[in-house]
């Protein structure tokens, strides 16, 4: 596919024909992959020798911790093409991804103190990874009253990408805090090509197939809040056109 | 079929409860917004067209 072909789907009715084929698939995947990894984490795991059957937490909050970090970094990339090229479509991708990648960061946050209560002693430090989480909470909680807060679209995709753009740092920073600044509670990647900093098998191919699971679910709810966005987008300028020929 | 979980059981099944309770919420609130925008922008659709 050239990049050529790829803008067509910055047509908004060429983006919703072929979501119309694409999703049920997309989404049946997700629901599939997801209660996969997840009945196989949970069911069919052992304990860990250390941290016991909390091991079991990882299948939620590293794939959604995984989402609340690339979720962002996808709306950075829409953000990127509604500045440079004014496709409707990828604003509103991003203004969808928003809500999706929230509640991926609440999810990750809460697990996270969840585990980290019993493991560590305490539900929350001041810890780098787990400080630059909750700005990116608190950015994605600001990106989305941005959006809902003005009323001009294309003024709306403007501010929120500039703040899209600054909160990319954030993102950034909350992936490679541990590596950055090397203290604090958090360990670091779970998953990593270097074999020896990587977990064990036995845990790592379920934990596979759960991120794969929470990847097939953000890109069909993505799909899916598009669609939506694009045809409120489609009923305010009919709306706006009936006011004025009115 | 349940594994045993023992003394970390209340931890670990509040973070599935919470997880999948959260999953849940934003799929239904994507699905319900999707339903009620679709019938709402098909009504606006047949009023302009009507309105000429």
């Amino acid at each position: 596919m050239s990049l050529n072909s790829l803008w067509e789907y910055a047509n908004p009715k060429k983006f919703i024909q072929t979501t119309d084929r694409v999703l049920p698939w997309v989404a049946w995947s997700a629901a599939l992959t997801l209660v996969v990894g997840l009945v196989w984490g949970f069911f069919f795991t052992p304990d860990d020798y250390r941290q016991g059957s909390t091991v079991k937490i990882i299948y939620l909050h590293v794939p959604a911790a995984l989402m609340a970090i690339n979720a962002w970094m996808m709306m950075l990339v829409t953000s990127l093409v509604w500045i440079v090229r004014r496709h409707h479509v990828s604003a509103l991708a991003a203004r969808a991804a928003a809500p999706v990648g929230m509640i991926m960061t609440v999810i990750a946050l809460l697990t996270g103190a969840i585990w980290g209560q019993p493991m560590w002693g305490t539900w929350w430090a001041w810890d780098p990874r787990l400080t630059s989480f909750l700005i990116l909470f608190l950015f994605y909680l600001g990106y989305i009253a941005l959006w809902e807060a003005i009323e001009n679209d294309d003024t709306a995709a403007d501010l929120t990408s500039i703040l899209c753009l600054v909160g990319s740092v954030f993102a950034l920073l909350s992936r490679y805090a541990v590596n950055f600044w090397n203290q604090g509670l958090h360990q670091g990647a779970s998953l990593s090509l270097d074999k020896e900093e990587n977990v064990a098998d036995v845990f790592w191919y379920p934990l596979l197939v759960a991120m794969a699971g929470f990847v097939l679910l953000f890109i069909a709810l993505v799909l899916m809040r598009t669609r939506t966005e694009i045809r409120a987008r489609r009923m305010r300028a009919l709306l706006a056109r009936e006011r004025m020929g009115a | 079929m349940m594994p045993d979980l023992g003394k970390y059981a209340d931890a670990v099944l509040s973070s599935y409860a919470v997880s999948l309770v959260l999953l849940a919420l934003i799929v239904w609130l994507s699905l319900r917004r999707s339903k009620r925008i679709k019938s709402d922008l098909e009504e606006v659709e047949r009023k302009v067209k009507s309105n000429g």
